[in-house]
């Protein structure tokens, strides 16, 4: 029962560790007024990023700084269409999102002897309690240090959201440019920063699936995380501490797949498997009104205009 | 001109081009210290572009700005505002969801090391102004759940928190009731008698009376002078605004009025938030008058507009246009019942925007003949039908049938609308803040074209926020607090002061005797 119990808690956080990174990159966009669907693309190529240079460089938070720079660079692309170009954010979040998966084929393919998957990395990232743990429910909960990571980034963006004038300034932003705008505040800077943190969480989150849960990046690593992780940022009403909750509640979907999947339910896997897809969807019908979103989300500022 | 330490703000010589069309054109104004300095014009004449340089929202092409009577260069709000310029505009700009200390601090923010919001501190200092000038507001309160005129002070808290000694302010009472108008002005006074200088733009010539020391009229991009405002009179201001003599008062004879064509009797409509915007309603609008709707904006007149032209369900009453029932039907039913709209929005309700005059002549019209033929539009009639309407109305360019009406300046986008509605000879016509947006002498002309229409025997109901349209237009006057009629006058006894309180959810006079 211990074991059992353990274990689901483990797989739990194991899952949730990707969508977390994700979300409070959705969250810190969106709060600054810059929709980031693209989260699924930058996932992708953090995924593939970390996993390539974890692989060639032999050090595991190397590759988890470039999956930081890689989700980065892509969110950098995506801050200047709708930032400075003002173009419709939504597009220029599913053009990421075709971007993503194939920049990281076509790089996988040159560099992995045109294959569609790297090697497997010689180290992942640690597990909290070390690598030799022989006790059964102990092994169960040594989960990746990606999963106390993503704690700290929630608390950290908590505090700066909550706490800092930085915090009051991007809320400012996203809430009423214009009127930041008044107050001497630099809305696009603002939302450029923002953007990009948004991309490097997201590489972040990415990265702690092919160097933390499984050992390389393939093409299925990233499929659909960047979504639930959007789901999960409505879901817990566009705030940090909101969003990692929602993300802990489907990294239990999945997790319960994996659970009953071994041969524990009378229901074959593949269903099994639609558990965390089909919550989100349940989720979002049940939780999507507007109210709690930040006022000017999706809304290019410029200025001058009334 | 001569630059002076005694004046607060010289502009000297200002034009600015957007394009080729001058929006200023060689603008001199001149602000003494410790003054309440009104700037006069039309929509459009250019004020607001003047302020917005002040501010250092936009660049001057030519022209000197002297600030305490040194040369500045003020080429964005930061430089302004550590000039010591603080703007209030028209449209808040204010976080709806923050506290009113958030939105106060916001930019400038008292702090603890590590950049750590110092909310104590804050506190203090809004509190510390909000007593030395007597503003009313409550620190910790949401934006969204406090008055407009609450939300205004706190515009001006903001210019005061970041050491404003001049203020603008961009049409401030455009949004408020009569007694956070006299508010506002005794906060004016408070301010200038501390030694802050006051610049307000606005075209309501009854307020520059009630607070201003000098006026500078703008007309078209031009200066057209600076007066004393105690040495003339608002006609006269008006005349100077708008180049030619002006009629302020609305010329009409008294109603005669007939049967009831428009019956509204206990009507509830539902509100947004699960709250009823309109509860139990009753009113009356008989043929041959006009019945003003007073009251401040989200008090219910966008529901009961919305249930009238059955845009919105009515949850229980029942509106009768010439005894028969029409709620909760269509909007086409409601026009061929004989109800003709002005609605608020000229630009969304209104019109279409990229449809041609023409085509929005005929919008209510294109499915009877003669415009159609087995579904096919007759492009001819329409038109020769919509160049009757632009003669008669004198819609401006005449040439503008086949023009989109996006084009056209708002009070002619205002007469094709009025035009279309007054074609379908409406027995019931409703207007819905006909003149917002239109400049004096656009709003002579719609005032004008109501008591016509009233004349020729239809029942007109006006709805407004602006109680002066209100009062001078209007036959009967009921006035709308929270869903509700709470008094109605004949208009000889309706007087200022006892609808501006009923309209902010004072008592009745009557109540208390």
């Amino acid at each position: 029962m211990l074991n059992d119990l353990s274990l689901l808690i483990g797989i739990t956080l194991m899952y949730s560790a990707p969508l977390i990174f994700g979300a409070l990159g959705g969250v810190i966009s969106e709060r600054a007024g810059v929709i980031n669907l693209g989260i699924e693309g930058m996932m992708t190529i953090g995924a593939f990023a970390g996993a390539a240079v974890g692989f060639y460089s032999q050090n595991p938070w190397l590759g988890l700084l470039a999956a930081g720079a890689a989700g980065g660079g892509m969110a950098l692309l995506h801050a200047v269409a709708s930032v400075t170009f003002h173009a419709d954010q939504t597009i220029s979040g599913i053009a990421l999102n075709l971007i993503g998966p194939g920049l990281a084929l076509f790089i996988c393919r040159l560099y992995f002897d045109g294959a569609t998957m790297t090697q497997p990395v010689a180290h992942k990232l640690p597990k909290i309690l070390g690598d030799n743990q022989f006790n059964s429910v102990t092994q169960n909960i040594n989960v990746d240090v990606t999963v106390p990571l993503a704690l700290v980034a929630m608390l950290i963006l908590w505090f700066v959201l909550y706490k800092t004038k930085w915090g009051l300034r991007i809320w400012a932003v996203g809430e009423h440019p214009a009127a930041a705008d008044t107050m001497g505040i630099h809305v696009r800077g603002t939302r450029y920063i923002c953007v990009i943190l948004s991309g490097i969480l997201a590489g972040f989150g990415g990265a702690s699936m092919t160097l933390a849960v499984i050992p390389q990046f393939t093409p299925v690593a990233i499929s659909g995380q960047g979504f639930i992780a959007l789901a999960a940022v409505i879901f817990g009403k566009w705030t940090p501490h909101g969003a990692y909750g929602a993300c802990l509640l489907f990294g239990f979907a999945q997790a319960l797949t994996v659970f009953l999947g071994g041969g524990k339910a009378p229901v074959p896997s593949e269903i099994l498997a639609m558990l965390p897809y089909l919550l989100t969807i349940l989720v979002l019908v049940l939780f999507v009104g507007r109210s709690a979103a930040p006022k000017a989300d999706g809304e290019p500022y410029e200025k001058g205009v009334r | 001109m001569e630059i002076k330490k005694e004046y607060a703000v010289q502009m000297h010589g200002i034009t600015k081009r957007f394009g080729s069309f001058y929006a200023l054109d060689g603008v001199n104004l001149d602000v003494e210290k410790g003054t309440i300095h009104s700037l006069l014009g039309e929509n459009g004449a250019g004020k607001s572009t003047l302020m917005n340089i002040l501010y250092g929202l936009y660049q001057a092409d030519e022209g000197e700005i002297y600030l305490n009577g040194e040369l500045a260069a003020i080429k964005n709000p930061n430089i302004a505002i550590s000039h010591g310029i603080g703007m209030v505009h028209q449209h808040f700009m204010l976080v709806d969801n923050f506290t009113v200390t958030q939105n106060i601090i916001l930019g400038k923010e008292p702090v603890r090391a590590g950049g750590i919001l110092d909310m104590k501190k804050a506190r203090e200092h809004v509190r510390r102004i909000v007593e030395k000038y007597g503003l009313q507001v409550d620190p910790d309160a949401k934006i969204e759940d406090i008055s407009v005129g609450m939300q205004q002070r706190v515009e001006i808290l903001k210019a005061l928190y970041r050491g404003a000694d001049l203020l603008i302010l961009d049409e401030p009472t455009a949004v408020l009731t009569p007694q956070e108008i006299d508010e506002l002005i005794r906060i004016m006074h408070n301010l200038v008698a501390d030694g802050k200088t006051i610049i307000i733009i606005t075209h309501k010539l009854k307020e520059i009376k009630a607070s201003s020391d000098f006026c500078t009229v703008i007309r078209r991009g031009k200066g057209i002078g600076t007066v004393s405002v105690q040495d003339v009179s608002e006609e006269e201001l008006a005349s100077k605004m708008v180049g030619r003599s002006v009629r302020l008062a609305v010329e009409k004879t008294p109603a005669q009025p007939g049967h009831t064509a428009l019956e509204l009797d206990r009507v509830t409509v539902a509100g947004s938030r699960g709250v009823d915007a309109v509860t139990e309603l009753s009113l009356q609008v008989r043929k041959g008058e006009i019945v003003g709707i007073a009251g401040v904006d989200g008090n219910g007149q966008k529901e009961l507009v919305e249930a009238i032209t059955c845009l919105a369900r009515c949850k229980s009453g029942m509106i009768r246009i010439n005894g028969a029932e029409v709620q909760n039907t269509t909007p086409r039913n409601v026009v061929d019942h004989k109800i003709s709209t002005i609605h608020e929005d000229r630009q969304r309700r209104g019109l279409v925007l990229n449809f041609t005059v023409a085509e929005n002549a005929v919008l209510e019209k294109y499915r009877e003949k003669p415009f159609q033929k087995h579904g096919v539009l007759d492009r001819g009639r329409i038109l020769s039908f919509a160049n009757e309407l632009i003669q008669e109305y004198d819609v401006r360019p005449e040439d503008c049938a086949q023009q989109p009406v996006r084009g056209l300046s708002g009070g002619n986008q205002q007469k094709v609308i009025i035009a279309r509605e007054v074609a379908n000879e409406p027995d019931v016509l409703i207007a819905v803040q006909p003149t917002r947006g239109l400049d004096v002498g656009a709003i002579e002309y719609v005032h004008r074209a109501l008591v016509r229409e009233r004349d020729r025997g239809r029942a007109i109901l006006l709805i407004s926020l602006e109680l002066d349209e209100v009062l001078h237009v209007s036959d009967r006057i009921a006035v709308l607090y929270n869903g509700q009629i709470v008094g109605e006058f004949q208009q000889e006894e309706a007087d200022e002061k006892t609808i501006g309180l009923l309209m902010a959810g004072g008592k009745r006079y009557a109540e208390n005797g």
